[in-house]
Parts: structure tokens; sequence; C-alpha cells
């Protein structure tokens, strides 16, 4: 059992050590393995981008400007911090520029703070069960999870994309985002407490009915 | 601070964010594993949650429109064109640049001060505490000055009397013969190959001169 876990441990760690090395060569000026270095890391930059401007196109653009700003400044790059959290700051850092450049945006007001504090109630389902990872294979459920995930209001989906998606820890999405570590625990307790109430709507609205789910999960 | 030995739902649903992250201390997790023995609705809303975590952290979640990469290849490629001359040329040829001209000012430094002016010949030794204001005697042609009266002196027609410093600054060297008590070597032992050298360029010299007249 554990042997496949050491296996992926030499595996990060080659991957690791291969990242570090290319980053020194960029950094001593061998340009063109930037593009090599980065590729790892396309979806990430560009779900980060469309996370917070919405809009496809200006998430592609947003991420590639990302990705030069970073080619720019790699020889900044200190490597006492996670490769792939620098380059994901430098693109929320980007995309937040655009999208308070192209339309301003008020600040959250106290409404907007209140719906945070306040509780969350997560909805009662007579009939839920969980989504096999496997059911990701198909388009549409992906289609499904991404629409779900667009509903939510842009704080919260904000800070689930940079968590749960992209696999910063609370203070590097707080960081990111500039807000404090108690906001980002806050707004991703109630992102992933709707997200999991649209996900079980969904299924009782036959979203994910011809999928080969698991044996059923039927609490009551 | 939430009360542990009697949770409700809405504690646990508080909670249950931070459950899932493994960011609750030991009591308040062993409470809530009680609780969700016990209540269905928050073992449902736990098991969901979880399922969201997992499905959203999955890498196939992340899609990218067709052609990205190539598109950011490209636009890569063409900024390390234009830019790159920016970052590479002077960033990176800068630092050897700066010391090639440090090891270069050594270099001419560590000569100057060894030799403290320039020499006509580098052949020959510079002299060793030489009185300033002894009077020797240089002549055109020659880079070497003479006591007066040294048989070494070629060209006798235009030589001059200046002191030994005069003749220092103007990069004049020791006679070998007439001034050896003067040279470098003689302190320190036997004539080294550059004395010899500096011999035989002056006598080289002088058989030129000679010639020439």
């Amino acid at each position: 059992m554990s042997e496949p876990i050491v296996a992926m441990n030499n595996s990060v760690q080659a991957g690791g050590v291969r990242e570090q090395d290319l980053i020194s060569s960029v950094q001593r000026g061998q340009h063109e393995l930037f593009y090599e270095l980065v590729r790892p890391y396309e979806r990430r930059v560009y779900a980060a981008a469309l996370a917070i401007l919405r809009n496809e196109h200006d998430a592609e653009d947003a991420a590639q400007e990302a990705m030069l700003k970073a080619f720019a400044n790699i020889r900044q790059f200190r490597a006492e911090a996670r490769f792939s959290t620098w380059l994901i700051q430098i693109t929320v850092n980007e995309a937040l520029m655009r999208r308070r450049r192209e339309r301003a945006v008020p600040m959250e007001g106290i409404e907007d703070r209140r719906d945070e504090e306040s509780e969350y109630a997560p909805r009662d389902f007579a009939d839920w069960r969980e989504i096999p990872s496997e059911a990701l294979e198909r388009k549409e459920v992906r289609q499904r999870l991404a629409e779900a995930l667009g509903t939510l209001d842009r704080k919260y989906r904000e800070v689930f994309v940079l968590r749960d998606m992209e696999h910063l820890n609370i203070q590097e999405t707080a960081e990111a985002l500039g807000i404090t570590v108690a906001s980002v625990k806050t707004r991703l307790l109630r992102a992933r407490l709707m997200l999991r109430d649209l996900l079980a709507a969904g299924w009782e609205q036959g979203w994910f009915s011809r999928l080969p789910f698991e044996k059923g999960n039927k609490p009551w | 601070m939430v009360d542990q030995k009697m949770l409700n739902c809405e504690q646990v649903w508080r909670e249950i964010s931070n459950y899932v992250d493994g960011d609750v201390d030991g009591a308040l997790r062993l409470s809530m594993d009680d609780h969700f023995r016990t209540c269905k609705r928050c073992s449902s809303v736990l098991a969901g949650t979880r399922n969201v975590v997992k499905l959203y952290g999955d890498e196939r979640m992340l899609e990218v429109p067709a052609g990205f990469g190539g598109r950011l290849e490209k636009r890569l490629a063409k900024s390390a064109a234009g830019s790159g001359s920016r970052w590479s040329s002077w960033s990176a040829w800068l630092v050897p640049v700066a010391a090639l001209a440090l090891i270069v000012g050594g270099v001419l430094l560590t000569n100057s001060l060894s030799h403290g002016r320039f020499v006509k010949s580098y052949h020959a030794e510079p002299g060793n505490h030489i009185p300033p204001d002894l009077v020797v005697v240089v002549s055109d042609g020659s880079k070497v000055f003479h006591v007066a009266g040294c048989p070494f002196i070629h060209d006798k027609a235009s030589e001059r009397t200046i002191t030994a410093k005069e003749a220092m600054r103007d990069g004049y060297v020791p006679c070998t013969r007439c001034l050896r008590q003067y040279l470098k070597t003689s302190v320190t032992g036997p004539p080294s190959v550059d004395d010899a050298s500096a011999e035989a360029e002056e006598e080289r010299e002088e058989v030129v001169s000679a010639a020439s007249h």
C-alpha cells in the first residue's frame, strides 16, 4: 500500500528538482525553456483568470499576460516560494487589475459582509448521491459543475477556485486576494456548502441521471 | 468558542469546512465525529462537501480553450525576441563585462604600482633605491641611462646629463653594468634570466645603433 505513495513522492521530488533546474536555466538566460517550465500550469493559470474575469477571451489574454510578466520577472523568483503559487499570484493580480480597470467594481458594502457573516443552512435533501470522479470524463458533467460554480457570487467563487481548484493554502489565498484569513475561511465554507446544495439539487433534477453512480448514499 | 460536548447542527455546519481541511483541534474533531454518527443530515452535508472538494479539485475540471498552449508559446517567443534584448543583453552581459573591466583595471593598476611609471624596456629592471639626484647620462635612441664615463653609452654625440629621477620619469632604465649596484637582482642574488635578457637587449640595441651610424 505504501509503495505507490513512495513512488509518487519520488516522482514529485523529481519533478521539483526538474522544475528547479528549469528555473535556474531560464534565470541564466535560456529563455526558450520558459514555456517548458510553465506548460504544466497552463490550466491553473487560465482557471484563476477565468474565475475572476468570467470571460474566456479576457481570461486567456490575462493568463498570457501573466505568463509574460512571470517571464520578465523570473530573475526575481526565489526558491523559498512554490513556483506554481508565484505564478498564480501574478495571474490573480493581473486579472484583478484588469477587472478594476475595465469596470469599476464597488467596494463590498455592508450588505455583502452581512451576507457573508450570516449563518448558512445547507439544504436537506431526501435523495443525494456522491458523484464519482470518473464522471468527470464526461464533458457534460464538467459543464454542469462549471455552470454551478458560475452561479456563485464573485467573492465566494474566487476563494473557492484558488483554494480548492488551484490548491493554494488558506494563507496564500488570503494574500492573493488581499483579504483576511478569517474571510477566506468564511467564504470557503459558504462556497462549498452552496456548491454541495447546487449539485444535490442537480441530482434531483436529473443532471447526472445517466451517470454510473457508486452505491447509493442516502443518509435518511 | 464552540461547546464541544453539545454540538448542534448549526455549530457543525459552521466548522464543517475546517473539519474537511483538517483544521480543527482534536477535541472538536471528536465531538463532530460523535455528531456525524447520530445526525444523518450533517453526515450528508459532510459527504456532499467532501464530494465537492474532490470533484472540483480534479485536474480535469481545469480546461483551457483549444490552441491556448500554441498561442501562449508564440507570444512568449515574440516577447523573448523583443524584450529578451532588454533583459539578456543588458542584465546578463553587464556582470561579465564589469568583471572583465575590473580584471583589466586590476592588471594595469598592479603594473602601474609595481613600476611606478612606464618604462622603455620591460626586459630591464627599474632599479632599486637609486638616489634621485644622481647625475646620469642618456642619449638619443637608447632606453638606458648610465653614469658618466660608462663604456656602454652609445651615440655619445647625443648624450645629455639629467638626474636619475628625471631619467626614470622619462622611462629610461638603469644600465645593468654601470648601475648594477642599484638593480634589484644585485640585492636578491645572482642575475636572473630577465637580467640576462636585459643585457642582451641592451647589447643588441648598441649593435643596431652602431650599425646605423
